[in-house]
Order: structure tokens, then sequence, then C-alpha cells
């Protein structure tokens, strides 16, 4: 196992600029995916002999097809601005985790086939030669970048490292280089709607289950239910709700609130799976065709609403991409935002007093919230900017007593990574995510430390599966990580 | 001289607009702001604003930088706004008015140039992310900057021959180039600048203008955002 190769930095009680560490992090490397897995996506298979002049074509493609790559190609002038905001650089001090030396890995090929500086000055621009060591570098570092954004919100120009990586991505996947864990999952997707491979008659046992467990332990027979024709509501989820600890606890509290404010609902086994790794992979028609699912499903099912779960990514898919990829949806309620994400949701109904909370049931907890980066830095809630940062809060504040903010320098838009989005969520990188988890272990500890935090909340399905597994390397329980609609379960008075 | 002059000036209208125009074709086919963002146009120009004038976002991100950068670019647009009194006749007021400011300027900006020089030098997240062009461009800038200071301090050139000269250039009815040395290394290497300039990260100038994390609306579930390729 790689497991021991493990090392969890020391937390020194402040984030601060490590010395750079040449290759620090190059063997932690993801696995490559199976060629079957890579042709269900319609990628090549295997590598072609012809790799390189395939990898140069679909990079001038894509220079014709996103604006953001060519703008920020050309644009940084590498004043380093970015250079220190990387958890990955933070916590491994291997130099091409600096945003910019990882875009330079981009750049470098572009300068040297696609720029009239780069093919008559050379090295000095620092164009380099596309190669397989190249190709090995962009393989490694490409995928130890969480696509997390942090970097676009300190550059003056607004270059945002992940749509490089989501580039380069999609051009390896283009002949046929591709990681493992993303491509597989997308491929479960494809074959059973959602990213653990669960199919439906699964999915409705586990429901069944919870059910159950809701009437053992309130006495209220409280439904999950699962395609239902005509329902009011489709509520899509991460599929990690129905099965991971903590992030079941969610999945029930989303249950309770529709049950009080009665509200008609149904979960759908077609479109079991809010995730969407279309995005990590860079992959616009990858990405289309999971969130298709949701389309063909709330169609089917009649519903006038759609309302999803807590997820950060697929958040940002729903709220800024599915309008693009599957819109106009216009035959459901226009009345209510589509998608509207279950905090907006929960705290309409708790303002309009259709649900209360009883608060002490989460006095055993000190609270504070995790801004999971795709919700912070990519999509908005309510109709405020800002309100992605203000409604879940609001939710907390509404459910719990005692509720303390991170401070500033990790909070909201400049919120750290938990170390294991952007499709790194896969153990043979263990000991990155681990290291890239720093500077947020560091903030928790010290609130830990300060004002007796032991439940740190969040709403995003990633952020819960890597923090619960990384954060006990740092001494910290992996039960101090929670979900928002977790404490909505807790105090909610059926 | 004047034949370079010509050709470095086409050189880079060409060039920019080039640019310029690839960046406008190419589409944005999602929404991708960095959000929290502007959900009205009025609201991005002030965004846009805040980032044009004041660098917010250099800002947030490093103060001393900020700095540094923010000095050298507002000594940089009053050195250039000075410079016009050598291509108009008569020459305005205003460009006269911000004369006195313009020669501070032109010494003030030193200060950045070396700060920004040095910090590539000894700073290691900076020397290791610094390629050779990054240190000629402040080079050739420190070397136009100084080479104005000497001009107009040490060595006095013939400004009624200078301005001549560039009228002439501005007016199609080039004249010959003035024959001092200092002057015409000063003019050569500020051609060089405005030669390479489309060709460098000096187009950062342009780019900031079409970042679509700063320059679209967060309206992403109001308004569907659809290009051309993007509704396949
Ligand atoms: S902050 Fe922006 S311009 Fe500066 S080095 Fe980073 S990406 Fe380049
Ligand atoms: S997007 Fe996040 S992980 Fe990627 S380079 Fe920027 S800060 Fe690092």
């Amino acid at each position: 196992m790689v497991s021991e190769k493990i090392e969890a930095p020391i937390l020194t009680g402040s984030i601060t600029v490590p010395k750079i560490k040449e290759n620090a992090s190059i063997d932690q490397k993801c696995h490559h995916a199976a060629e079957k897995h890579m042709e269900k996506l319609g990628f090549p298979g295997v590598k072609p002999v012809d790799w390189k002049e395939k990898a140069l074509k679909k990079m001038k493609e894509l220079l014709k097809k996103y604006r953001s790559l060519k703008v920020y190609l050309d644009t940084c002038v590498r004043c380093g601005s970015c250079a220190d905001k990387c958890h990955y650089f933070l916590g491994t001090g291997d130099p091409k985790n600096m945003p910019v030396a990882r875009q330079e890995l981009f750049r470098k090929i572009y300068k040297r086939y696609f720029t009239v500086e780069g093919k008559v000055l050379g090295g000095l621009t620092n164009a380099e030669d596309l190669t397989e060591e190249v190709l090995e570098e962009w393989y490694t570092y490409f995928h130890q970048c969480s696509q997390c954004r942090r970097c676009s919100v300190f550059c003056p120009y607004g270059i945002d490292t992940a749509e490089i990586s989501m580039a380069a991505r999609e051009i390896m996947d283009s002949i046929g280089v591709g990681q493992k864990y993303c491509n597989e999952v997308l491929g479960k997707v494809y074959d059973l709607g959602n990213n653990l491979g669960m199919p439906g008659p699964a999915l409705r046992n586990t429901l069944d289950f919870f059910e159950e467990d809701i009437q053992e332990t309130t006495g209220v027979d409280v439904k999950l239910p699962l395609d239902v024709v005509g329902a009011e509501v489709l509520l899509v989820s991460p599929s990690a709700d129905f099965f991971s600890a903590p992030h079941v606890d969610s999945l029930v509290g989303y249950a309770k609130i529709f049950h009080k404010a009665g509200i008609s609902w149904t979960l759908s086994s077609y479109a079991s799976e809010f995730a969407n790794f279309g995005m990590f992979i860079g992959s616009y028609a990858v990405m289309k065709k999971v969130a298709t699912r949701i389309l063909d499903e709330a169609r089917r099912l009649k519903v006038k609403r759609l309302i999803v779960g807590e997820c950060g990514h697929a958040w940002r898919v729903g709220y800024s991409f599915w309008n693009t990829l599957i819109g106009p949806l216009d035959f459901l309620d226009p009345k209510y935002p589509i998608p509207q994400h279950i905090c907006e949701f929960s705290l309409d109904l708790v303002n309009s007093g259709a649900v209360k909370f009883d608060k002490s049931a989460n006095d055993e907890f000190t609270v504070t919230y995790h801004d999971s980066c795709n919700v912070a830095r990519a999509t908005r809630m309510g109709d405020k900017p800002g309100g992605q940062f203000e409604i879940p809060r609001a939710l907390i504040r509404a459910c719990c007593n005692k509720f303390v903010d991170m401070p500033d320098d990790v909070n909201r838009e400049k919120t750290f990574c938990c170390g294991g989005g952007g499709g790194l969520l896969t153990e043979e990188i263990m000991d990155l995510r681990v290291k890239g988890t720093q500077p947020k272990a560091q903030a928790l500890k010290d609130l830990m430390e300060s004002h007796q935090v032991n439940l740190m909340v969040m709403i995003c399905a990633i952020c819960k599966a890597h923090f619960s597994h990384v954060l006990p390397h740092y001494g910290i329980p992996m039960e101090t990580v929670g979900g928002v609609h977790q404490l909505i379960n807790n105090a909610i008075v059926l | 001289m004047n034949i370079i002059a010509y050709i470095a000036v086409v050189i880079f209208i060409v060039g920019f607009i080039c640019k310029v125009r690839v960046w406008t074709k190419v589409p944005a086919p999602l929404k991708i702001v960095t959000t929290p963002a502007p959900i009205t146009y009025p609201g991005v120009i002030l965004r846009m604003a805040s980032e044009v004038f004041l660098f917010r976002s250099l800002f947030r991100g490093n103060k001393l930088l900020w700095l540094g950068g923010w000095i050298f670019h507002i000594s940089l647009l009053f050195i250039v706004l000075r410079h016009l009194r050598y291509f108009f006749y008569p020459v305005p007021a205003w460009i006269m008015s911000l004369q006195t400011i313009g020669i501070y300027a032109g010494y003030i900006i030193l200060l950045p140039l070396i700060y920004l020089l040095l910090r590539r030098w000894t700073v290691e997240i900076n020397s290791y992310i610094s390629n050779a062009m990054d240190y000629f461009t402040l080079f050739l800038i420190i070397g136009i900057a100084f080479t104005g200071i000497l001009m107009k301090q040490y060595i006095r050139v013939d400004l009624v021959d200078v301005k001549a000269f560039m009228l002439g250039l501005l007016t199609l009815h080039p004249t010959i180039s003035p024959g001092d040395i200092l002057f015409l290394v000063h003019f050569l290497l500020v051609l060089f600048l405005i030669l390479y300039f489309p060709f460098s990260k000096l187009m950062h100038a342009g780019g900031i203008f079409f970042s679509p994390t700063r320059n679209q609306r967060d309206n992403a579930r109001e308004i569907r955002h659809i290009t051309p390729w993007s509704n396949i």
C-alpha cells in the first residue's frame, strides 16, 4: 500500500511559504486509465505513435474554442502573485505546484508551436519541444491541480490555472493518456447513472434502510421516494450521500426538510448522481452527456422543480453550466431558481417559518464552516453576490447555538481547497492530498484550540470524503467533518 | 531611422490588432466568472475598473508587489503623457500642465523597476518562475528610463531638433533624425519595446479586458449563455 509513504506536514501554527524543493511531489502520480475506460468515454484506448501531432492538433483546436485558455496563455506576466496561493505548493514545496509554474508547463509548449516569439526566440521565452518527458510532467502536475481557482482570485488578470489544467487533461485524454479515477467513475455514470456504480434496486434498499432508521429514532414516517412520476421536486444529490459517512446524515436532513415542508419530492435511480467529473477532465462533451441524464429524468418524471444536494463541483456545473449545456430548462416552474441549491430551499423554509429547529439538539457542537472552492469561487446562491457564503451560514446559525467563522485569509473566496478536489480523490496520491490539506488543517486546528470547535460542516461531497480520510493524519478526528444538512437533521422539529 | 520607426510602429499596431482580434473571435463557451461577481454590466465595469486602475486582485495577493507594480504603471502613464508634447504643435495646455509631474515620474519609475528586478533575482519563488525575457523586458525599460534621465539631467539634447523630427514622423514628412547618440539610443530602445510588445507578455495590457473570469456577469441561471460551438 502507498500509505507508508504518507507524511503529514507538521502544523507550525501559521500558513507559510515553503522553501522550494525540486521534484518534491514528482512521485505522486495518478494511475492511468485502462483501455476500456478510455474507450467508453470516446477516447483512444492507447497512445498512438503519432501522439505528438495529435496532441498539438488538439491544442490548436482548444485554442480556438476557449478564450480563457488563449488569453491566459498570452497574458501571464509571471508576477508571482499566485505563486504562494496554491495549497499543493504550500504543502509540498514542489515548485511545479506554483500555479504560474503549472501554467508554464503548458505555456512552454504553446509558445514553441503557436507563437512567433517562441519560434524565433525559443528557450529565451521558455519555449520547449513536446517530448515524452514533457508529457510525463504534464500528467503528473496537471493531476496535482484540484482546479480550485484560488490562484485566479489573486491574479491581476484573473488567470485561472484550472482552465489550463482542464485543457491539458483534455489533450491528454485525446491521445489515450487518461486518469484512472475520473474516467472509471465516468464510465459508471454512463452505465448506471452514478459514480458508485450502484444499480436502482440497491439504491431502493438503502433508502428503505434510512426510512426505517428515521422511524426508529424519531417515530415519524419520513419517506425517501425514488422514481416517483409527477413529484413536484426532483432532488439530485451526489451519490456519496447514499453511502458514505458523514454524507448520509445530510441526505436524511434533506428528507426531513421535504417531509416537514410537505412538498412532494423524488430521487431518481437513472439520474442518481449530481457529481459531474466531465468538468474535471475538461471535456465539454462528457460533461454534457452526464448532465443530460438529469434533463431526461426531470422530463420523464414530470417534475416542476430541480433541487440539488450538497456537492461543490457539481453545484458549479449545475449553477454555471447546466443552462448552457442542457438548457433552457423552461419546462420547470420559473418561480424558482433552476437549479435550486438545497441550502437556498431550506433557508427559504426557515425564513417563512415552515420549519422550526431545536437548536439545543446541536449543543454538543461548536461549529465552523468550510467554504468549498467551487461553491465559493464559481457559483452563487440567492440573488446577491456572496449569497453562496451567507446562505449556508444563515442556515447553520438557524440550527445551532455555537458557530465560529474561519479567519479571513482562509475563508469565503479565499478559502483553501480541502486537498482532494478536481478529480484527485484517489488513494495513490494520498501523500499529496494530505500535504495539500495543510493550510485548511492549520486553520481548523487553530479554531479547535482557541474556540473548542469540534465540528466543521461543509456542502461538498468531495470535501467531506477527503477531510474525513485525511484529517486524522493531523490528529483531528474524522467525526469533526460534517454536512450543513446534518445539523438540520439533528435539530429539525418534526 | 525613419524606416525603423515606421516598421516598429506598424508591427506594433498590426500585431496588437491581430492578437486582440483573435481574442475577440475565440468564444468563451461557459460561464467561468470568479465569484463573488457582479450580476449587472455596470457592476462588471466597476469590477474591471478596479482591476485596471487599482490592481485590486494584485492588492489582495501581494501588497508590496502591488505597491511596486502600481507606482511603476502610474509613473509610466505620466511619463507617456508628458512625452506627448513632442507630438503636438502647439502643445495643448493639459499636456504642458503635466510636465513637472511627468519629469518626477521619470525619476521615480526607477525605484519600482529596481524593486521588480531585485525581486526576480532574490526571492526564491520569483527567481524560479522568471525567464530570460522577463529580465530582458525589465532591462529594456530600465535602459529607456536611464537614457531618458541622462538626457534630461546631464547631457542635454537639442529638443527643437527632436521635436521637428517627431512631428515629421507623425505627419509622414520624415526629416533627418537628430544626430545625438543619447537620443538615438533612447529612441531605438523605445522602438524595440513597441516592436516587441505584441509578441510578449506586455500584451497583458489588452488581455485583462478579455479575461472571462473577470469580465463576465454572474447570471448563469437567469440568462442562458451560449456560443456558436457550445450549443451542439
Ligand atoms: S498572478 Fe497571474 S500574471 Fe501573475 S504569475 Fe500568476 S498567473 Fe501570471
Ligand atoms: S487551481 Fe487550485 S490547485 Fe490548481 S494551481 Fe490554482 S490554486 Fe493550485
